[in-house]
């Protein structure tokens, strides 16, 4: 994942959490820590905390259980699969096209490094 | 929670607030930000009741802090950038002014000393400057007053003691409790202070919130100067930059731009931010 400094806090939190999920460190109908819990250990306003909250709410990624807290849906990691891969092909791709044709990389020559980095 | 109406203030051959206006509310930390001399602290201090403002032109929690009424004075604490050095130990300093304060928590002062790592039994005039400013954040925050006022907090705090001064406020923060937290250092209270208030000479040129600064503002870095920039900088990676966020980008918003660009342009920062 591509880290971006530039990013409202709120999206770089969203984005480390999304990770925790996909490399499984939280999982799926597991509970994660409270708005003031996470606020208090990144050192960040609890308000910040809420913005990301309710990100990751619409994105059906984590949902609240009324009075209890915060649990991660059990479709979560399709979901932020799915997000991904559309920023990827919308905004990553075509930054990295852009450089291929700044520095006169044929396609041909990525395809052979492709394929020797996926042998 | 905090209503300023119409405020001024001088000094005796210095004015230093011609009809200030504004409202703050709970369950927010307030970033004071402004240059030398603008008022920062006399702000903090009136609010506190230690300076006298013009009739009601200031109510917090509903009292006019000058009266100085023991309502008003158990809900509020002033942290002055360089506090007086106590005499005693650090444990007699709050347990003998812990007591005007009715929700004092004890056992959380003990706590927040242990994290800073300072001994309660320790003497004030035996501690560093900054071993100090850790034993009276602690003192402070531990009051849990609904009104807590920080002048410079972070000024001689080293640099462990600085993430978890933001830990510390992070927690400290509730729907009924208000923080203002008046600060050159920028950078030690990035992504803590929210909303932020910027003061010039001539009054508040910007009082918004970070998502609001971010929905009208767009933070950038590029290699070579835009000439849509309202306020560019030149930093190791090209220059730093900000222009109006006309092509709604969420960007982060990087305080110490926002503070230099609010200076240059006054008027476009009163005009955009508007309520």
């Amino acid at each position: 994942m591509e880290f971006n400094e530039h990013k409202a806090i709120y999206l770089q939190i969203a984005e480390t959490l999304c990770e925790r999920i996909l490399i499984g460190k939280w999982k799926a109908e597991e509970r994660i820590p409270s708005v003031r819990e996470l606020g208090a250990s990144l050192g960040v306003n609890p308000n910040t905390v809420a913005r990301t909250y309710d990100y990751l709410q619409q994105m059906n990624v984590i949902y609240n259980k009324r009075g209890i807290g915060y649990f991660v849906t059990s479709q979560a990691r399709e979901e932020i699969v799915s997000v991904m891969k559309t920023t990827f092909l919308k905004e990553e791709l075509p930054k990295f096209f852009k450089k291929m044709n700044l520095l006169s990389i044929p396609f041909d020559e990525l395809e052979t490094i492709y394929k020797q980095n996926n042998q | 929670m905090i209503h300023i109406n119409n405020l001024s203030f001088s000094y005796p051959k210095h004015e230093v607030f011609r009809s200030l206006t504004f409202s703050l509310e709970g369950g927010n930390v307030y970033g004071l930000l402004g240059q030398n001399g603008v008022g920062k602290t006399t702000l903090l201090k009136i609010l506190a009741g230690l300076q006298r403002s013009n009739k009601e032109a200031c109510l917090v929690n509903g009292y006019n802090p000058y009266k100085r009424q023991p309502a008003f004075l158990r809900e509020v604490y002033y942290l002055p950038e360089e506090p007086a050095c106590p005499p005693g130990t650090v444990n007699d300093f709050a347990r003998c002014c812990g007591g005007f304060y009715p929700r004092f928590d004890l056992g959380q002062f003990y706590g927040l000393l242990d994290r800073f790592g300072i001994q309660p039994l320790a003497r004030f005039k035996d501690l560093s400057a900054g071993q100090q400013k850790k034993a009276h954040i602690s003192y402070a925050i531990a009051l849990n007053t609904s009104l807590l006022l920080l002048d410079e907090p972070s000024n001689g705090m080293d640099i462990p003691s600085k993430s978890l001064f933001r830990s510390v406020v992070s927690q400290h923060i509730t729907p009924e409790r208000v923080l203002i937290i008046s600060t050159h250092q920028v950078r030690d209270l990035e992504n803590l202070i929210d909303p932020v208030i910027i003061l010039d000479k001539k009054g508040v040129v910007l009082h918004a919130t970070i998502e609001e600064i971010a929905q009208k503002l767009y933070f950038f870095r590029d290699v070579d100067e835009d000439p849509s920039a309202l306020y560019a900088e030149e930093v190791p990676a090209g220059y730093s930059m900000v222009r109006s966020n006309t092509a709604h980008h969420d960007s982060k918003v990087d305080l110490e731009i926002l503070f230099n660009a609010a200076l240059l342009h006054r008027d476009w920062f009163t005009d955009h931010f508007k309520k």
